[in-house]
């Protein structure tokens, strides 16, 4: 099987043998990351652009080694050092970098919906590395990943996204991604932070963390984005973590064998307290490499030939 | 398409020649020390065991195995995908006398994979090339150091090994099409 899309763009529109085969394609690839000669020459030829309106370490490092390991060329342009400080429209922006032949755009845009665009305007493919508020395809997909390798499942297992599930694309991916793939999923953060659709999506949602970690698999952990909390949807960070603050002691109502995510930056003391942080329990460094295998078997996949090698 | 089956090998064929080779591996390697043997995915991987525990038995020792997924080094990644298998080499390659088992040789492509596959991960003292089937037709310069069974066929037969470890009846099978 193959995957028969252009872009990725998010994982609502995905369907859950997609994602399997992806996660399955990740975990062949992740034996190469614990090779001493990190690299095949699979896409030999083939070149890649990030384009990050945003700032990111880890996602974009993360783009650039799986493309590097699979042999592709990389180019990355962030706007602030390029054209779109002189005012160049994003528009312009993927024109002009189109016209140098590369075969897949990755980017991250502050706008939702941003990657949309770009994948209707130009027939190269795109991948979306986050757009706004709506989603991070990736970081769900990577997410999902280090659940499956720690649980050897998804389906059937619960589990809680904790925090500022109304900014996050990283709450939307989980939640799209978990519920195909079988799992139910929880939302939990204060009433402030919780979007009003949510009443109509496939989760539950508690404004109550003790309640919201009852028997729950896997707690994943979403940064307080202090870049966006300037409107006062929180009283204070100190309230926020007493309340919602993951600590030892509350994660004893999860599962004994519970595991938390984090997508990174933490901040510790905030959302996710050091003795969490640095337990075996947290599993952010794990999620860091799977990041990176996900995302080979995403260039693999997209790069591709267009025949199933099976027919052929 | 119509389809005609004729079988080439039994099973006590197959493990004649299986026999066979693992001695011939030996004779030529003068034992089995350092000796690792790696399958093709996917119906390498259990000729590889079996020979491994073939040779094991003779000598006295325990042969390493790993297994070998070439589809990241293939030739015609451009126009086809394939599943990407998982690579496990449980030994560290460097220095080692490796014997590469696949089940059929045809035009040396997979081999070719193999070999630059094998290269990626360190720089084994040597490496062969075992094959169960040898059905000729080669496009590369490659041949094979130890083969089950010499098999002359033309380019319109497909060859089809059946394993037991993979559900089939140990046998090898030529199939016609028109």
């Amino acid at each position: 099987m193959r995957l028969k899309r252009k872009d990725i763009l998010g994982l609502e529109e995905m369907s859950s043998d997609e994602i399997e085969l992806i996660l399955q394609t990740a975990l062949s690839f992740k034996e190469i990351l614990g090779r001493q000669i990190k690299k095949v020459p699979t896409l030999r030829g083939r070149s890649v652009v990030t384009l990050f309106y945003e700032p990111s370490t880890r996602t974009r490092t993360s783009f650039e080694l799986a493309a590097k390991i699979l042999s592709a060329d990389t180019s990355s342009i962030a706007p602030s050092t390029s054209s779109v400080v002189k005012g160049e429209s994003l528009k312009d922006t993927i024109l002009t970098l189109r016209a140098m032949k590369p075969d897949l755009f990755i980017m991250r845009h502050q706008c939702s919906g941003a990657a949309h665009f770009v994948a209707k305007m130009i027939p190269e493919h795109v991948i979306n590395a986050g757009d706004g508020m709506h989603e991070h395809p990736t970081q769900g997909l990577l997410d999902m990943l280090s659940i499956h390798e720690k649980k050897g499942k998804i389906s059937g297992l619960t589990v809680a996204i904790v925090g500022d599930i109304l900014h996050s694309r990283v709450a939307r991916s989980n939640m799209w991604g978990l519920t195909k793939m079988g799992a139910k999923v929880r939302l939990v953060g204060p009433k402030t932070l919780i979007p009003p659709e949510a009443r109509n999506l496939p989760v539950e949602v508690y404004t109550n963390l003790e309640e919201g970690l009852k028997g729950v698999d896997v707690v994943n952990v979403l940064r307080i984005q202090l870049e966006r909390m300037k409107k006062g949807l929180l009283p204070s960070l100190r309230e926020y973590s007493t309340m919602f603050g993951i600590s030892k002691e509350r994660l004893k109502a999860a599962k004994d064998d519970v595991i938390v995510l984090h997508p990174g930056p933490m901040n510790r003391g905030v959302e996710i307290m050091p003795e969490v942080a640095d337990d075996p329990v947290c599993l952010v460094t794990e999620q860091v490499t799977n990041g990176v295998a996900v995302r080979m078997a995403l260039l693999y996949l997209l790069l591709g030939g267009t025949e199933d090698a099976a027919a052929a | 398409m119509a389809e005609q089956r004729s079988q080439v090998m039994d099973s006590d064929e197959l493990r004649r020649a299986l026999t066979r080779v693992a001695h011939e591996i030996i004779e030529k390697n003068k034992g089995a020390e350092r000796l690792a043997l790696v399958g093709v995915r996917s119906k390498g991987v259990p000729l590889a065991e079996r020979l491994a525990k073939l040779i094991g038995e003779i000598e006295g020792t325990k042969v390493p195995v790993g297994a070998l997924d070439i589809t990241l080094y293939r030739d015609d990644y451009m126009t086809r995908q394939s599943e990407v298998g998982q690579t496990e080499i449980p030994f560290d390659v460097n220095d080692r006398n490796i014997v590469l088992v696949d089940e059929v040789i045809y035009t040396g492509r997979t081999v070719r994979c193999a070999l630059d596959a094998l290269i990626d991960m360190g720089r084994p003292a040597s490496i062969q090339l075992a094959v169960l089937i040898d059905r000729g037709h080669r496009e590369l310069p490659i041949r094979p150091d130890f083969v089950g069974k010499n098999l002359p066929t033309s380019r319109k037969e497909l060859v089809d090994v059946q394993l037991r470890e993979i559900g089939g009846d140990d046998k090898v099978y030529i199939l016609k099409q028109d």
